[in-house]
C-alpha cells in the first residue's frame, strides 16, 4: 500500500508535480499495481544472484581517442532558451 | 496490386520503374491513410530514392522504403517517442541502425506511432492519438510498436523497425498479422534507441514475410562499439532461410496456455504446432515454473529503469518548458504537463521501487526472479531447439477497452515478457485467426540462435498460407 | 608534543580530481581540452545526455584510477562496476550521475601528512570513478539569480573522487592533506592541477557536541582552509549559544568567505543507486600488476632516495620533492655539480625566489642555474651577486653571463680589495679607533665601506679578513 504522503514524496523525488486530488487518485492506482508486484514475495530467492545483465560480458572499453563533438548550433538547437552559447534555465533555488 | 510488397517485389518494381516512383507511391498511400500509423514522413525520402536511381547509393536495401518507430533517433527528422515532452525535438545524430540502413541504401519513409515512450500494448497512450488496427478500425494495433506493425499490415511500408522491451514488436505483429522479431539482447546496437528499459529492450524488424526479416537483420544486426552491451557475434540470417524442420525439437510450455488464453488463439497455435509435426518436427510439453512471476518482475525492472532513463526530460536541453519560480519547479511542472498519465505512473512506481527502504523488496527481488526465469529457459533449451506459444493470449482488443485499468493491460504481456528477462530471441509469425482477427505464433530460440528461429519460421511460412492473409478494405 | 584538539574538530574531505590529462572524457570521445573554449562546443550526444546516446568507458581513465589508488596505498578491488546516482540538477544532463557505489575501484588506503604534532596518518576510505557534471553560472548570487547559464563542456569529464576518513583535526591539516594529495597526483601525471576546477573539495566538518555539516563548492586549497576555519567557528559559536548543529549541506561562498545553508528538503537525498544497465562490469584485478609496474617513484620514496643518493639534508629533500618538477630539476643540476651545493641553491635560493614570484620551476633552466653555481664555485662572482643574477633573469630575462657583464658583477681581484681596505682605514679614523677599542660592531661598518668602494663585487668574507689582518698591525 502506498499512502498519499508517499505519493507526494515520490513525486518530488521524480520531479513530477502532483496536486492533492491527483495524489489521492495515484495512491489508489499505484497501490493496485504494487499489490500485484507483491506476489514476488512468494518466490523463494534465498541465495539467488540478481541478474543485472543477461549477457555475461565484462571489460568493455574504449581507447582514449578523440572523436568529433557536435557543432554548438546542434547542441543548442533543441533548447527552449539559449544565451551567448549557453543553455539558459531558471535559477536553482 | 501495389500494396504489401516484399523487399524482392520492391526491387523488381524499382527495376521496372524507378526508386523514386516506388517511394512516391508509398508516400501517396501514406497521405491517404486512415489508420494514423505515421507520426511524420521524411522530407528526404524522395531525395534518397533519386540518389539510388542515379547509382549514388547502393547496397542490399537500395531504394527499399522502411518505416521507423518514433523512438529511434533519426538525424534531422523529428523523434518524439509519441510524447509531448519531446515535441519539436530533432536529433542531431542517427541511431546505429539508421546509419546501417542508410549505408544499405534504404529509404526512410517516416516515423511511426507508438505508445508514449514504448509503455503500452495498444498505442493508445500516444500523444498523436491511437493507430487503428488495419483489420478492424475499432481495435488497437497492439503496442508499443503499433504504428510500425500497422503500416506494414496496411501496405504503407514494406518493412519497418520497432523496439521490443516486453513484447512491443511481437504484440503488434500478432495483432496486425505481420512477422516481427525480437533479437537476442546484444545482437542489435541500441545506440540511438531512446531507452525505456535498457536492460530488456532490443530493436527488431517487422515485415510481411520471414525473408524480409532476415534481410533487415543482416543489415542492422552485429557489433557496435558505441553500445557496451553489444555482442560481437556474426549471424547470417538469410542463410537460415531454409525450408526444413525435420528433427526440430519443439518445447511447448504449459504455462503459456494459461486461463486467460482465448480459445480461438489457442486453437490456431495448436494447429501450427501440429503442422510442424507434420513437417517432420517433434514436440513435447516443457515446464517453465517461474513464468507466473515473470510479469511482476518485468514491470518492476522496467519501471525502475524507466524512472531513471526518463529523468533527462526536464525541459532544459530539449522539449517544451513550463514556467516555474526555480529550476526544480520548472522541471516538475514540465514533466507533469508533458508526460502522459501512464508514463507518469510508471515513473512514480519505478521511483518508489528503487527508493530507500523498498529497493530490496521490489527492484532487487525482481532481479533475483529474473535469474530464475532465465534458468527456466536454460533448462528448456538443454532439451529443445525452440519453444512455441501464443504471442498474445488474445487477439486485438477494442480501443478504449483497457485504458482505465492499467493492470489489465499489463496482464496481456504475460507471454512476451519472459523472453526480455532472459534476453533470448523470439519471433511472432501469423498462424491463423480468431474471430476474424490475426493470431501470432511465437517461436522462441536460445541466445544467438536466430538461425534456428528463422529456419523454423520460414519453413512454416513456406508450408502454410497464413502470412498471405491481408486485411480487407474496412469501411 | 601531542596535539590536544580541544574542540574535537573532525574534518573529512571528498576531493574530486579531474583527469584532464586524458585525451577524452569518461564515457565519450569528446576532447578534454575545453578550458579556454566557447561554451557547449566540446559536447556530443553522450555527454549532452541526448535521448538514445550510450556511454562507453575510457580504458585509460580506469587505469588512472587504479594508479591513483596504488599511490594512496589502497587495495584494488577484484571486480567493479558503475552505478547511477539519481538526482535532478540542471548541470546533470541525464538526470543521474554515472558513478560508483558499493564496489569502488580502490579503497582502504592512507596518506601521511605533516600534522599538528608531526607525522599524521589520514586514512583513505575509498576512491571511485565518476563523471563531472556541466558548469553552472548563476546570473547573480545563487539565491537571487535571474537565471542559470549552463555549459556542458565539462560534462562527462572523468573524475576520481577520493574520500578520506574524518582524520584531520584542523584547517591546517586539511590544507596539508590537500597539498600532499596534489603532490602525489602530480607525480602520477594523471592531471594538470593548474587548470580551473581540476581539484574540487567537499569538506565534512564537525566539532565536539554537534553533527557534521558538508561544505560544498570549494575550489582551492586555500579556500578549503578558509571554509573549514569558518565552519568550525560557526559551529562552535552556535553550540556556545545553546544552538544545535544539524546535519546539512552548506555552500561555500568564496567571495564572502562564508558557508550558506542549502536548506535542502527532508529526505531529499534518496539517490536510488542501481547498477548502470548500459555498462558492463569490469574485472580489474588482472590488470593491477601491470599498472603497478608502471607506477612512478612517489614523493616519500623520492625524498628518501635523494637523501641517500645525494647526501642532502632532510629539509632540502622535502622542499625539492614537494613539487615533482623541482625534484626533476634538481636531479639534472645535481648531475652536473656538487649535489649538496646544488641542493642549497635549488631548494633554498631558487625555490624561494620562484615562490616569491608565484612562478613554477619551468621559468628557469637547469643550464642557467648550473652556470651560475659554477661561477660562484670558480670564485668569479660572489654569492650575493649570484642571487642577484637569478632575480634579474626571473624578472627581466637574459643569460647569466649577460646579466653578469651588464651589471659588472665579475668579482674584483684581491689587490683592488686590499687597496679599498687601505683607503677605508685611512678615511675612517674614528671607526678604526672604536674597533681597536673593542667595539666589534665597528668592523661591520668598515666591511660595508669596503663593499661600497668595490660596488659589491668584493667578497664580504674576504674583505672582513683583510680588514682584521690590516688592523692587527
Ligand atoms: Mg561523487
Ligand atoms: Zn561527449
Amino acid at each position: 500500500m502506498i499512502t498519499k504522503d508517499e505519493v507526494e514524496h515520490v513525486g518530488w523525488l521524480a520531479r513530477i508535480e502532483i496536486d492533492d486530488a491527483e495524489a489521492e487518485d495515484y495512491a489508489v492506482k499505484l497501490s493496485s499495481v504494487l499489490d500485484y508486484f507483491g506476489q514476488l514475495d512468494e518466490v523463494d530467492t534465498d541465495g539467488v544472484e540478481p541478474t543485472y545483465h543477461v549477457a555475461d560480458i565484462m571489460n568493455v572499453f574504449r581507447e582514449d581517442v578523440v572523436t568529433p563533438s557536435l557543432d554548438q548550433k546542434d547542441v543548442l538547437t533543441n533548447t527552449a532558451e539559449e544565451k551567448d552559447g549557453y543553455i539558459k534555465a531558471p535559477r536553482i533555488i | 496490386m501495389t500494396k504489401w510488397l516484399s523487399i524482392s517485389d520492391v526491387k523488381e518494381k524499382i527495376a521496372a520503374t524507378s526508386a523514386e516512383e516506388v517511394t512516391a507511391s508509398y508516400l501517396e498511400l501514406i497521405g491517404k491513410s486512415s489508420i494514423n500509423g505515421y507520426t511524420c514522413t521524411s522530407d528526404g525520402a524522395l531525395d534518397t530514392a533519386k540518389m539510388v536511381d542515379k547509382g549514388e547509393v547502393a547496397g542490399p536495401l537500395a531504394g527499399v522504403p522502411i518505416a521507423i518507430k518514433d523512438n529511434i533517433s533519426t538525424k534531422g527528422l523529428a523523434t518524439t517517442c509519441s510524447s509531448k515532452i519531446l515535441e519539436g525535438y530533432v536529433p542531431p545524430y542517427d541511431a546505429h541502425v539508421i546509419e546501417r540502413l542508410k549505408e544499405a541504401g534504404a529509404v526512410i519513409l517516416g516515423k511511426t506511432n507508438m505508445d508514449e515512450f514504448a509503455m503500452g500494448t495498444s498505442t493508445e497512450s500516444s500523444c498523436y492519438g491511437v493507430t487503428l488496427n488495419p483489420w478492424d478500425h475499432e481495435r488497437v494495433p497492439g503496442g508499443s510498436s503499433g504504428g510500425s506493425a500497422a503500416v506494414v499490415a496496411a501496405g504503407e511500408a514494406p518493412i519497418s523497425l520497432g523496439s521490443d522491451t516486453g513484447g512491443s514488436v511481437r504484440c503488434p505483429a500478432a495483432f496486425c498479422g505481420v512477422v516481427g522479431l525480437k533479437p537476442t539482447y546484444g545482437a542489435v546496437s541500441r545506440y540511438g534507441l531512446i531507452s525505456y528499459a535498457n536492460s530488456l529492450e532490443q530493436i527488431g524488424p517487422m515485415a510481411t514475410c520471414v525473408g524480409d526479416i532476415a534481410a533487415v537483420m543482416d543489415v542492422i544486426g552485429g557489433y557496435d562499439a558505441r553500445d557496451s552491451t553489444s555482442i560481437d557475434k556474426k549471424i547470417d540470417h538469410q542463410a537460415a532461410l531454409v525450408d526444413d524442420v525435420k528433427g526440430l525439437k519443439i518445447g511447448v510450455p504449459d504455462e503459456y496456455f494459461g486461463e486467460g488464453v482465448d480459445s480461438g488463439t489457442e486453437k490456431a497455435v495448436w494447429d501450427a504446432i501440429n503442422k510442424y509435426e507434420e513437417m517432420g518436427a517433434s514436440w513435447e510439453n516443457v515446464s517453465m515454473p517461474n513464468t507466473k512471476y515473470a510479469l511482476a518482475a518485468y514491470y518492476t525492472i522496467a519501471m525502475s529503469e524507466a524512472s531513471s532513463n526518463l529523468a533527462r526530460f526536464d525541459g532544459t536541453r530539449y522539449g517544451p518548458r513550463n514556467d516555474g519560480e526555480n529550476w526544480h519547479v520548472m522541471a516538475s511542472r514540465t514533466r507533469a504537463e508533458n508526460f502522459g498519465k501512464e508514463v507518469q505512473r510508471r515513473i512514480l512506481l519505478g521511483t518508489y521501487a528503487l527508493s530507500a527502504g523498498y529497493q530490496d523488496k521490489y527492484y532487487l527481488k525482481a532481479l533475483q526472479v529474473r535469474t530464475l526465469v532465465k534458468q527456466d529457459f536454460e533448462r528448456a533449451f538443454a532439451n529443445f531447439d525452440v519453444l512455441m506459444a501464443p504471442t498474445m493470449p488474445l487477439p486485438a482488443f477494442k480501443i478504449g477497452e483497457k485504458v482505465e485499468d492499467p493492470l489489465s493491460q499489463y496482464l496481456t504481456d504475460v507471454n512476451t515478457v519472459p523472453m526480455n528477462l532472459a534476453g533470448v530471441p523470439c519471433i511472432s509469425v501469423p498462424c491463423g485467426s480468431s474471430d476474424g482477427l490475426p493470431v501470432g505464433l511465437q517461436i522462441i530460440g536460445n541466445h544467438f540462435d536466430e538461425a534456428t528461429l528463422i529456419r523454423a519460421a520460414y519453413s512454416f511460412e513456406k508450408n502454410t498460407d497464413h502470412n498471405k492473409a491481408r486485411p480487407g478494405e474496412v469501411a | 608534543m601531542v596535539y590536544e584538539n580541544p574542540d574535537g574538530v573532525m574534518v573529512g574531505l571528498e576531493v574530486h580530481v579531474q583527469l584532464n590529462n586524458l585525451n577524452t572524457k569518461m564515457f565519450c570521445g569528446c576532447s578534454t581540452q575545453y578550458h579556454d573554449a566557447e561554451p557547449n562546443t566540446h559536447v556530443c550526444p553522450v555527454c549532452m545526455g541526448l535521448p538514445g546516446a550510450l556511454p562507453v568507458i575510457n580504458k585509460r581513465a580506469v587505469e588512472s584510477a587504479i594508479k591513483i589508488g596504488m599511490a594512496l596505498n589502497c587495495e584494488v578491488v577484484e571486480q567493479t562496476q558503475f552505478h547511477r546516482k539519481n538526482y535532478y540538477y540542471p548541470d546533470l544532463p541525464k538526470g543521474f550521475q554515472t558513478t560508483q557505489y558499493d564496489f569502488p575501484i580502490v579503497g582502504n588506503g592512507k596518506v601521511v601528512i605533516e600534522g599538528e604534532d608531526g607525522e599524521h596518518v589520514v586514512r583513505i576510505t575509498r576512491a571511485h570513478m565518476e563523471e563531472d557534471p556541466g558548469k553552472l553560472i548563476h546570473m547573480g548570487s545563487i539565491e537571487k539569480s535571474k537565471g542559470t547559464l549552463i555549459d556542458y563542456n565539462r560534462s562527462g569529464m572523468a573524475l576520481i573522487e577520493i574520500v578520506s576518513e574524518p582524520d584531520m583535526r584542523s584547517p591546517k591539516e586539511a590544507r596539508r592533506y590537500l597539498d600532499k594529495l596534489r603532490n602525489i597526483l602530480d607525480y602520477l601525471d594523471v592531471f594538470n592541477g593548474d587548470l580551473e576546477g581540476s581539484m574540487r573539495v567537499d569538506a565534512n566538518v564537525s566539532v565536539m557536541g554537534g553533527q557534521r555539516a558538508e561544505v560544498k563548492n570549494i575550489s582551492s586549497h586555500k579556500g578549503a582552509e578558509r571554509a573549514i576555519l569558518y565552519e568550525i567557528m560557526r559551529q562552535k559559536n552556535l553550540l556556545r549559544r545553546g544552538g544545535e548543529v544539524v546535519m546539512e549541506t552548506r555552500h561555500f561562498d568564496e567571495a564572502r568567505g562564508v558557508t550558506i545553508s542549502m536548506r535542502t528538503k527532508e529526505g531529499e537525498h534518496d539517490y536510488r543507486y542501481f547498477p548502470e544497465p548500459d555498462l558492463v562490469p569490469m574485472r580489474v584485478s588482472d590488470w593491477a600488476p601491470a599498472i603497478r609496474e608502471e607506477l612512478p617513484e612517489l614523493p616519500d620514496a623520492k625524498r628518501a632516495r635523494l637523501i641517500s643518493e645525494y647526501d642532502i639534508t632532510e629539509m632540502h629533500a622535502k622542499a625539492l620533492t614537494s613539487d615533482i618538477r623541482v625534484a626533476d630539476f634538481y636531479e639534472v643540476v645535481a648531475a652536473a655539480i656538487d649535489p649538496r651545493v646544488a641542493g642549497t641553491w635549488v631548494a633554498d635560493v631558487l625555490k624561494g625566489e620562484l615562490n616569491y614570484r608565484d612562478l613554477s620551476v619551468d621559468s628557469f633552466t637547469t643550464d642557467d642555474i648550473i652556470e651560475i653555481i659554477k661561477l660562484v664555485g670558480e670564485d668569479k662572482v660572489t654569492e650575493q651577486s649570484a642571487v642577484d643574477v637569478i632575480r634579474t633573469i626571473l624578472d627581466n630575462g637574459g643569460t647569466p653571463m649577460e646579466v653578469v657583464t651588464e651589471k659588472g658583477l665579475l668579482k674584483v681581484k684581491g689587490d683592488v680589495v686590499t687597496e679599498a681596505v687601505s683607503e677605508t682605514i685611512a678615511e675612517n679614523e674614528a671607526a678604526v679607533q672604536d674597533y681597536l677599542g673593542g667595539a666589534e660592531k665597528s668592523l661591520n661598518f668598515l666591511v660595508g665601506q669596503v663593499m661600497k668602494k668595490t660596488k659589491g663585487r668584493a667578497d664580504a668574507r674576504q674583505a672582513r679578513e683583510l680588514l682584521v689582518e690590516a688592523l692587527k698591525d
